[in-house]
């Protein structure tokens, strides 16, 4: 098996790029994953930060302490460990989702856009084990991939003023839970009652980047009973 | 408990300290001072560790009243200082009493002021730090701005010598300003002429300039490639929407982001950046790598120098 290609760039005066080959795909977001495993686990000392997205992981260093050179160096050492492995690196998590109208304002629209019915929309969307590409946007919110093809609608040409926390949501081939009250512009398709971003809970978060993720089917009273709080979107 | 009041929160007064960092794979961004250099000032002529929590007064109006005797200092921004009506002096330590009255009126040069008390302010940090970034409603007292009638719990202190930090050492809020600017992330996808627009036209700052980031106003500029995956954004990045017109992205940054970007902007001048208000007239100028950790090195010593040297009134 080849050994994983990346490319090593400056960002600024303490931050590198590793960039890998720039797709949305499960077998570079593995590399993504165990990049940063080995980045944390080897120059945890004089590193500030890591972020993971798609493709890439920045890294950031304190300056007083190291510079390009050397991190460059380390990273390069650390990375001869990579291996393509497109087997499933982070943890199943399950998403529980109260899938209505009434809860879902989108469902409709897609329904009627792609021609099948509201309860095809739902079985598509949970028929699906997603993967967890990135976390950015708002604290806790979650790029989750990708949508099956049918489901794949364009982002509202207005955003929604208010998106209530725990909106299940489609965008071109993405989906996410939002983590919290926000403006948005995905299309909402129900209510998830499990808290994507809890600061008052170690850890704050149920998944993090390289996780799996399925939803799961719940009625009204089961999202009730899980704490789940019915919330209108308002444009 | 010793505590300091406050009377009137001005325009917007945040609880900060050096910033966020490590949770940035949660989505949170770092927030902190963001003129880092004026703020660790203030902390160190009370003595206080570099990280300790002060007030980030932005435009000024901020009334505190001392439920406690302590010490204070006022960096950043040119304001009117006083205490209890007698104008104080800023870049200097001040004993204050239980009653005083201090006020930070609107500013002159500059947009920031940091007002530090000695020990810093108790606050509980949250994910490793302080500083408050209203839009993820996380750090300072609930996530919140300074408002009217809230308690800044502070520590008994001991005797502190009134130091001050003498005129030719403070930072200058020019009105024009070059900005030092190491090239990365899609540089390279920017043409040579792109490139030369970027560097020899001015930009000036716009209204839309805030935590988040400042946007500019000048020549144009386009990258070979308009979208991106989107790919962590790290502090001070120069970024390049389709309308060509720069963002710099500062403390309040979201963490991700999808637009080409050309490199990113040395931390020392993105500290005079967030001093400067809409219109100012500034300047790019590419610096290496190795010119940054140079320049970043010699600030630091130059500092601990003049720390050494700093003598008491």
């Amino acid at each position: 098996m080849s050994k994983p290609q990346y490319q090593l760039t400056v960002a600024g005066e303490n931050a590198l790029m590793l960039y890998f080959d720039q797709r949305i795909d499960p077998g570079i977001s593995a590399l993504v994953h165990q990049a940063c495993a080995l980045i944390r686990a080897e120059l945890a000392a004089e590193l500030i930060d890591v972020l993971p997205s798609y493709a890439s992981v920045l890294v950031m260093f304190n300056p007083l302490r190291t510079d390009h050179f050397r991190v460059q160096a380390q990273l390069k050492l650390c990375l001869a460990q990579l291996q393509n492995n497109d087997s499933q690196s982070g943890k199943r998590v399950e998403l529980p989702v109260y899938y209505s109208e009434e809860s879902g304002p989108d469902l409709a629209l897609i329904a009627q856009t792609k021609n099948i019915s509201i309860d095809e929309v739902i079985q598509r969307h949970q028929a699906i084990s997603y993967r967890v590409y990135a976390i950015g946007f708002a604290p806790g919110f979650a790029y989750l991939g990708e949508v099956d093809p049918l489901l794949q609608m364009p982002r509202l040409a207005t955003p929604r003023a208010k998106v209530p926390r725990g909106a299940v949501a489609i965008a071109d081939r993405q989906t996410a839970v939002y983590p919290a009250q926000s403006p948005g512009g995905w299309n909402l398709i129900g209510l998830c009652p499990t808290r994507m971003f809890n600061p008052e809970q170690t850890p704050a978060m149920p998944v993090s980047v390289g996780d799996e993720v399925r939803f799961v089917t719940i009625d009204k009273a089961e999202f009730l009973r899980l704490g789940g709080e019915l919330q209108g979107a308002e444009l | 408990m010793s505590s300091f009041e406050v009377i009137a929160a001005g325009v917007l007064s945040l609880l900060q300290d050096n910033g966020r960092f490590g949770q940035s794979a949660l989505g949170l961004t770092t927030g902190g001072a963001m003129d880092a250099p004026s703020a660790r000032w203030a902390n160190r002529l009370l003595g206080n560790d570099n990280n300790a929590t002060l007030i980030e007064c932005s435009v000024g109006g901020l009334q505190l009243r001392a439920n406690t005797s302590s010490y204070i200092a006022v960096t950043g921004a040119e304001l009117p200082l006083s205490i209890n009506d007698k104008p104080a002096e800023l870049w200097a330590v001040h004993k204050v009493q239980p009653g005083d009255v201090i006020e930070l009126g609107m500013v002159s040069q500059g947009l920031r002021a940091y007002l530090a008390v000695a020990g810093g302010f108790a606050v509980t940090p949250q994910f490793g730090s302080v500083s408050t970034v209203l839009r993820e409603g996380i750090g300072g007292l609930n996530g919140n701005k300074l408002q009217t009638g809230d308690l800044l719990a502070v520590q008994k202190v001991k005797q502190l010598p009134r130091l001050s930090l003498p005129q030719a050492y403070r930072p200058q809020f020019n009105r024009i300003l070059t900005l030092r600017l190491v090239e990365g992330y899609q540089a390279e996808r920017f043409s040579v002429t792109e490139r030369q627009r970027f560097y020899l036209n001015s930009y000036k700052v716009t209204p839309q300039a805030d935590r988040m980031g400042y946007k500019l106003k000048g020549a144009a500029i386009s990258c070979q490639q308009s979208q991106l995956l989107s790919e962590g954004i790290c502090y001070g990045a120069v970024q390049i929407p389709p309308d060509g017109q720069p963002i710099v992205l500062l403390n309040d940054r979201q963490t991700l982001g999808g637009y080409p970007k050309i490199g990113s902007v040395l931390s020392l001048d993105c500290a005079l950046l967030a001093q400067a208000v809409a219109g100012t007239e500034l300047y790019f100028t590419a610096i290496s790598p190795e010119q940054a950790h140079n320049a970043l090195c010699l600030a630091k010593v130059r500092t601990d120098a003049i720390t050494s040297q700093l003598v008491s009134l």
